[in-house]
């Protein structure tokens, strides 16, 4: 059988992915939670509780704070401590909720039951009604951009949306909680995608997952087989092919051109596993984000594994519940090795988008030592975006800002196979990152002067 | 606990090193270095062993003392440097010489320009070129095969590219007769002649390399395939209208061409970034090589063309971006 892919660049990083068959465990309550006002692309929430309230397990405790911007529910029962500033897993300080626990009460309306509800059963969901609810919940995409979910449904009005491509790629190293979503929750991540697809009024829907996961595309395709408009996408095993532009590519054959435009506009709205099981149980059980699928893993970790993790739990209770933090120096990255953020502490919350804590230790944790680039061209091969990576890093490191934007650099995504490639070890993504917040913020300055 | 180590993402990396991508070009060198020593001997010993120590010593010397910077010969480019200007060297070239080859090449080729990655011109072939212009004599004189143990004393004659161009000169066809076969000179045995550089001597054994760098994945196919690909085209047309001009089997199999299109244009520094740039600069390439070899003054063109193409990289990198995912759909 042929493969579908994305036509240009990518890489094969070393896949160690050792939780696959780890079976998700709950993790424990925390003794606090810490819920970060911003833990999505867009304005933070505005706080809806004051110091002294009391919470039940999903509590609206922050409305959105703006159109690009989602409500946050709590996902402990308890008081609110204080309304304060921590750092978070950027690395800045930002505002945030801390609740101490007390129990674990939860709100009445949230139907707890296993019972699978499908899409027949519940003629009184109209599409309006469906984005409404999601609106509602919270829910941002779940493979770490964050990208509030309700806005995706309904596109701009030159744009038409014609099918939904729910993404179980999971191409970064290590990261299995997608993998373990799909094989413990496929029912309920298929009704999640014929929700999402009512929603957005489309006729198709896709799953795209890399052939590393056999058992995965095996049991959606059975699951799937007496819906006609649903189709199972297996695909060749390449990074970043979990990139929006790039599944899109693989999945559907077509290209989405560079920024602004998106997904919708060649007819296709992506949404991550989690996201299609957070509809799933916000629509039909009423339950808001507040839990949810995370791997913690590393190579020297005891007892890595896959878990149910209530959101505001800190990465120390987690790295703790798996035997504790590795001897010696060691990188913690929120989210996978390609693209995840080292942090600077261990008492960051797991967020929306904490798909992954992932521990380096050792050799893998420090960077090699930098040499000349050798101009092999080979950061160019792999890039996945057409762009020139090694010019892009030279202009950057010289401030040549202007060129920089003509060559494009907007269209960076920051997945890394530039600097994962090169010979020379160069910090090709660094200097690229630099230079990109630079014209960004040109760019940005220009269009308001306008 | 130990510390918490930070830094941007990405935090994996590949296998691929500087020091893999040169070693791997040493050992596809060692068939033709094989070779060489059936081939020529003491000489080729020789030759080789100082080239690669003073490209090494100057390296060294110069990166230490002028530049004041830390040495960086473990990285293998003054390795790769030395072995690839003595594989373009007569056998029977005295020391002296190499030794000013050497210089020219780390010094001149290299270090002026800030080391490795920042030459715009192939090290060896400056080296090489600049020994063409100055020792004419001594750089043009072949030894014949079968001398293993004569160095400065050999016996020499004419290469095959010589009698090409001989032949083109008087427009006595009848001259080509005197060429080896294409066998012969996919081998190398090629007893009359003077058997050219130490490194173009046997096909075979360059094609080899090239078998090892492809599946090593440290070349692609891009820039040899269009050299041999525009040598073969180019002078068969030639071939075709006049019968003066060689065979284009002959002209691909016979000189430096096989090394330069394997080894030299290949030179991650000097050439193009993008295989479609890597395209247009092989084309040249060989278009530059026939042209040199059948009009110009020097029977071989292999050297002049690649140093040629040099200087057009950055041009040709300027004018070939690669296609920007999504552009498909601009217009």
């Amino acid at each position: 059988m042929k493969l579908h892919t994305f036509k240009i660049g990518g890489i094969h990083p070393e896949e160690n992915k050792i939780t696959a068959e780890v079976k998700t465990r709950n993790a424990a309550l925390p003794k606090v939670a810490i819920f970060p006002l911003g833990q999505h692309i867009g304005a933070p929430a505005k706080p809806v509780v004051k110091r002294g309230d009391v919470v039940k397990v999903g509590t609206l405790i922050a409305e959105a704070g703006g159109f690009v911007s989602a409500p946050i529910y709590s996902s402990v029962s308890g008081t609110v401590a204080k309304i304060d500033t921590r750092i978070d897993a950027t690395g800045y300080r930002k505002p945030v909720i801390i609740i101490n626990v007390e129990g674990d009460e939860w709100e009445d309306s949230i139907d707890r039951s296993e019972k699978l509800e499908s899409l027949a059963e519940h003629p009184e969901l109209t599409p309006e009604n469906i984005s409404d609810i999601i609106k509602k919940s919270g829910i941002t995409g779940m493979g770490g951009a964050g990208f509030p979910t309700f806005i995706k449904l309904c596109p701009p009005p030159t744009a038409k949306a014609e099918c939904v491509i729910i993404n179980g790629v999971e191409c970064e190293p290590y990261i299995t909680s997608d993998y373990r979503l799909m094989m413990e929750h496929a029912e309920e991540v298929i009704v999640g995608l014929q929700l999402l697809m009512k929603a957005a009024k489309v006729e198709r829907g896709y799953i795209g997952i890399e052939e590393n996961k056999p058992e995965a595309i095996k049991l959606l395709t059975q699951l799937t087989a007496d819906d006609s408009r649903i189709e199972i996408v297996a695909l060749a095993q390449k990074y970043p092919q979990g990139g929006e532009k790039q599944l899109v590519d693989a999945v559907i054959n077509r290209q989405v051109p560079a920024p602004p435009a998106i997904p919708v506009n060649v007819g296709a709205i992506v949404q991550n596993v989690g996201t299609a099981y957070a509809v799933y149980q916000m629509v039909m059980k009423h339950k808001p984000l507040f839990e949810r699928y995370t791997t913690v893993t590393g190579k020297k970790l005891k007892n890595p594994g896959n878990y149910l993790v209530r959101m505001g739990t800190t990465f120390a209770e987690l790295i703790h519940a798996c035997g504790g933090m590795p001897e010696g120096d060691n990188k913690v990255l929120a989210g996978g090795p390609m693209m995840g953020k080292s942090v600077m502490s261990l008492d960051v919350p797991v967020t929306k988008g904490t798909n992954s804590i992932t521990i380096l230790s050792g050799d893998e944790a420090h960077r090699k030592s930098v040499q000349p680039c050798i101009r092999c061209g080979k950061c160019v091969d792999v890039c996945p975006m057409g762009l020139e990576p090694y010019l892009l890093a030279t202009l950057s490191a010289n401030k040549l800002y202007e060129r920089l934007e003509k060559e494009d650099v907007t269209s960076c995504m920051s997945c890394g196979s530039c600097q994962f490639t090169c010979p020379s070890h160069r910090p090709i993504l660094d200097n690229i990152l630099q230079g990109k917040g630079v014209v960004m913020g040109m760019i940005k300055a220009r269009n308001v002067k306008k | 606990m130990g510390k918490l180590i930070v830094s941007l993402s990405p935090h994996a990396h590949g296998t691929d090193s500087v020091e893999k991508n040169m070693f791997g070009v040493v050992i596809a060198l060692i068939p033709a270095i094989l070779v060489s020593f059936f081939y020529f001997g003491l000489g080729s010993v020789v030759v080789l062993l100082s080239s690669v120590a003073f490209c090494m010593f100057f390296e060294w010397a110069i990166t230490k003392y002028m530049l004041k910077r830390e040495p960086t010969l473990t990285d293998g480019s003054a390795i790769v440097t030395g072995l690839l200007l003595g594989m373009n060297l007569p056998s029977n070239l005295p020391v002296w010489i190499i030794i000013i080859g050497a210089l020219v090449a780390i010094g001149v080729g290299k270090m002026t320009f800030g080391g490795l990655g920042n030459n715009p011109f192939n090290p060896a072939l400056v080296g090489r070129c600049v020994l063409l212009v100055s020792f004419p004599a001594q750089m043009t004189s072949w030894p014949m095969a079968g001398q293993l143990t004569s160095y400065l004393d050999a016996q020499t004659g004419a290469t095959p590219l010589a009698i090409m161009k001989q032949a083109i000169k008087s427009g006595d066809v009848s001259i080509l007769d005197k060429l080896p076969s294409a066998t012969q000179l996919l081998l190398g045995s090629n007893p009359t002649l003077g058997l050219g550089t130490i490194g173009e001597v046997c096909a075979l054994a360059l094609l080899l390399g090239l078998a090892f760098l492809l599946w090593k994945k440290i070349i692609t196919w891009h820039i040899p395939v269009s050299i041999i690909a525009t040598v073969l085209v180019f002078s068969g047309l030639l071939h075709l209208v006049n019968p003066i001009y060689a065979n284009p089997l002959s002209e691909i199999l016979s000189g430096g061409l096989m090394l330069g299109a394997i080894f030299m244009a290949t030179d991650y520094v000097t050439s193009p970034m993008t295989h479609k740039g890597q395209l247009i600069y092989g084309i040249a390439i060989g278009f530059l090589t026939v042209v040199i070899r059948n009009w110009g003054s020097y029977p071989e063109g292999m050297s002049f063309a690649i140093l040629i193409m040099n200087a057009f990289t950055p041009i040709i990198n300027l004018s070939t971006k690669p296609k920007r995912f999504g552009e498909v759909m601009k217009k």
